[in-house]
């Protein structure tokens, strides 16, 4: 367990990203802060559009400019400041320090290529390996994601490859050149829970090996559980609660937190006729509510909620934090505001 | 699983499709990929056959094939009794309007630069239904059906979020009054409260409708909350196939027991005693000999290595519990 006075290894403070569309300007994410410890798996959740992908992007310095950009804030790796870095610099830090493993693997991977010399020039560009060498590491990288017959599948094209195989594939080449941050987008949403087993089991053997941090970016809960040390759950742009797994699990201090938690598929010894949503809508980026973005969905909201917007309390670097004017009473203590 | 007596709305069988793989330097099919590798199943009116297995064991390719976006290599196809294997594509039209599939992705399926209105009539257009008057109208009724406002009509799919892009996507696959549909992973981009939203949808889609549906996804408590039946899969065959409460609460299947065992928890203090497979996934293109599960079953013995398991039904006449493996026979 990280104590207050380890230095975090990434640390995002009020980081805000807005993207220009047609009907006017989006704020994606606003005023999010975090910190990674060296090491440590944190999972990121939250429903769909909340910024999940755009925070990981921007790690990267991979926000698409135009229509998106870096309003505020800043983004510090290994002590160095991201935010504003010349694209040349970055790209020795992204694919090498940095790496991700992608939402989309059928975007990200490059459909003229073969899966082999997509593979083969991020390790010659990173590593000076020979073509030869390369094709090698390439091959091994690719048998021990899981993926059969991996000498014959290096020379196939992304669309041969079922969407699991794809997602492997990706995996691989975001692992092949030992980052000591690991951003994972959705890294297992395509694949069958053995080989999401195998893959995480993958992911936790190398970043143990490696010493490498890993932020998990999902909506499976089960797998945030059975992974991760922290959970940061997002919501419309704002982080809403950053807290340990156990209490996340036990006791979610944030209304939308519990939401999420009570509506997750689960096997049952009994068929429910319907299945428990969070009733409503994320509301419109574009026409904000001045006060809790959740407020119109929430059990617990009243006028304080529709004024003011909640921040998140208190800024211990592995204290629980919620930003909510009403949460849950946190276990074993009394009940809270 | 009805008796002979009563046609199935559709029954598959001995279905395969093979993919040929080119190589060398003149490109000749050196191999092929067995995809889909003799399956076989009935799904009722109004009943919907789950389908889970490992990545890249089929289900997608199975799918396709059965509204034949992919050409089957072999097997039939019977709609109502009628095979349509080898239908042409001009005889094909009325089938293909009884069946529909929903994609994966949300993303990816709908136009950008079309309109929901005009996603979700482009069916009506291409097969000439009412005019255009009374496709208008069909528009609205269909937005209703998912839970949606007329107003979004002018609107494009980038301005929504996955879970109502979904929607406009069953939407469209309900235009043509659809008997069977294909949902190949349709809530897997979707967040926990998302996903309910659209399984509650669905559920009520084939409850007022009587709409039957192949449902495909890796998500275990997904795949029984929608169910009726369950076919377990693995390298293009089926290994396992019995009603949702059998499958759930006596996996015969060693790799469905795997598969369950597999299911991560949404508990961090949760004990458990994962299965974990050991072995390389083997390939389609190379299949092994005897059963197709030995190289990583942990219950194999001698004769899984030389001989193929029949599949046996190990449950009643009126309830079948059909599994393909040694143990059982
Ligand atoms: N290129 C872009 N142009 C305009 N808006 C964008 C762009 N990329 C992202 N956004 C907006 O930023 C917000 C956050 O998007 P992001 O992709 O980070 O969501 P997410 O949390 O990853 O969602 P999901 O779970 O669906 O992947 C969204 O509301 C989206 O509309
Ligand atoms: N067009 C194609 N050409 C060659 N091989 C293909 C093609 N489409 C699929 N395959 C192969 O067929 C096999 C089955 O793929 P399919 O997409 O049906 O799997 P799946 O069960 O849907 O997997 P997933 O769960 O990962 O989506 C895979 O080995 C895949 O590589
Ligand atoms: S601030 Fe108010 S509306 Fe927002 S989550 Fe807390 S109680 Fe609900
Ligand atoms: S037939 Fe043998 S190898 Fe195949 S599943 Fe049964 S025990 Fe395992
Ligand atoms: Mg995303
Ligand atoms: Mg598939």
């Amino acid at each position: 367990m990280a104590d207050n006075k380890e230095t975090p290894l990434l640390s995002v403070q009020n980081l805000i990203i807005e993207f220009a569309t047609e009907n006017g300007v989006v704020r994606a994410t606003d005023n999010i802060s975090f910190d990674i410890f060296p090491n440590e798996t944190v999972g990121i959740v939250g429903e769909s559009g909340c910024g999940k992908t755009v925070t990981g992007l921007s790690i990267l310095g991979l926000i698409p400019s135009p229509p998106g950009r870096i309003v505020g804030g800043s983004i510090k790796f290994m002590g160095r400041e991201l935010v504003g870095l010349a694209e040349n610099e970055m790209r020795k830090i992204r694919g090498c320090r940095i790496s991700m493993i992608f939402q989309e693997p059928m975007t990200a991977l490059n459909p003229v290529f073969t899966v082999g010399n997509q593979m083969t020039d991020v390790l010659m560009r990173h590593h000076g390996l020979t073509r030869r060498q390369a094709r090698d590491s390439a091959i091994e990288m690719l048998a021990k994601v899981g993926i059969p017959a991996p000498a014959k599948r290096i020379d196939e094209y992304p669309h041969q490859l079922s969407g699991g195989m794809r997602q492997r594939v990706m995996i691989a080449m975001a692992l092949s050149c030992d980052p000591k941050l690991l951003i994972a987008d959705e890294p297992t949403t395509a694949l069958d829970v053995t080989t999401q087993a195998q893959v995480l089991e993958q992911i936790s053997k190398l970043q143990a090996e490696f010493h490498m941090a890993v932020v998990l970016i999902t909506h499976d809960l089960g797998v945030v559980a059975e992974t991760c040390r922290r959970a940061i759950v997002m919501y419309c742009g704002r982080i809403v609660e950053n807290t340990s797994i156990e209490h996340l699990f036990t006791n979610p201090r944030h209304p939308y937190a519990k939401g999420l938690l009570d509506s997750i598929p689960q096997i049952r010894s009994r068929r429910l006729e319907e299945l428990p949503i969070i009733p409503g809508r994320v509301p419109d980026l574009l026409h904000l509510p001045p006060g809790c973005r959740f407020a119109a969905r929430c059990p617990r909201a009243d006028e304080l909620c529709n004024e003011q917007i909640p921040t998140l309390s208190p800024a211990g670097t592995h204290a629980d934090r919620v930003a909510c004017h009403h949460p849950y009473a946190a276990e074993p203590a009394g009940p809270a505001s | 699983m009805s008796g002979q007596d009563n046609t199935a709305l559709l029954e598959v069988r001995d279905l395969k499709k093979f993919f040929p793989v080119r190589g060398g330097l003149l490109q000749r099919v050196v191999t092929q990929v067995r995809a889909v590798d003799g399956v076989s199943f009935k799904i009722d009116k109004g009943h919907t056959l789950g389908l889970v297995g490992e990545s890249g064991c089929g289900k997608s390719t199975l799918g396709r094939a059965i509204l034949r976006l992919h050409e089957p290599t072999s097997g039939q196809i019977l709609v109502d009794g009628q095979d349509i294997v080898g239908l042409q594509r001009s005889q094909l039209g009325v089938h293909r309007r009884r069946m529909q599939i929903i994609f994966q992705d949300p993303f990816a399926s709908l136009s950008p630069r079309r309109t929901v209105a005009q996603i979700i009539r482009e069916p009506l257009d291409v097969h000439g239904i009412g005019t255009s008057k009374e496709r208008e109208r069909r528009v609205i009724e269909l937005l209703a059906d998912v839970g949606m406002g007329a107003e979004i009509r002018d609107r494009y799919p980038h301005e929504f979020s996955g879970g109502q892009r979904q929607r406009i996507g069953i939407a469209r696959a309900l235009a043509l009054d659809p008997e069977f549909i294909v949902a190949d992973e349709p809530v897997s981009a979707l967040d926990v409260s998302v996903q309910s939203q659209v399984l509650n949808l669905i559920a009520e889609l084939k409850k007022k409708r009587g709409i039957a549906f192949l449902f495909i996804s890796h998500d275990l408590a997904v795949i029984q909350h929608v169910s009726d039946e369950i076919g377990v899969m693995y390298l293009g065959q089926i290994v396992e196939h019995a009603t949702v409460g059998d499958l759930y609460s006596e996996p015969k299947h060693p790799y469905t027991q795997a598969l369950m065992s597999a299911i991560p928890v949404p508990d961090p203090t949760a004990k458990r005693a994962r299965i974990v497979l050991e072995g390389d996934v083997p390939s389609p293109m190379n299949p092994p000999d005897g059963c197709l599960f030995h190289t990583r079953c942990p219950q194999t013995q001698d004769r899984c290595s030389t001989t193929v398991p029949a599949m046996v039904n190990v449950g009643s006449e009126t309830n079948p519990h059909r599994v393909a493996c040694h143990l059982q026979d």
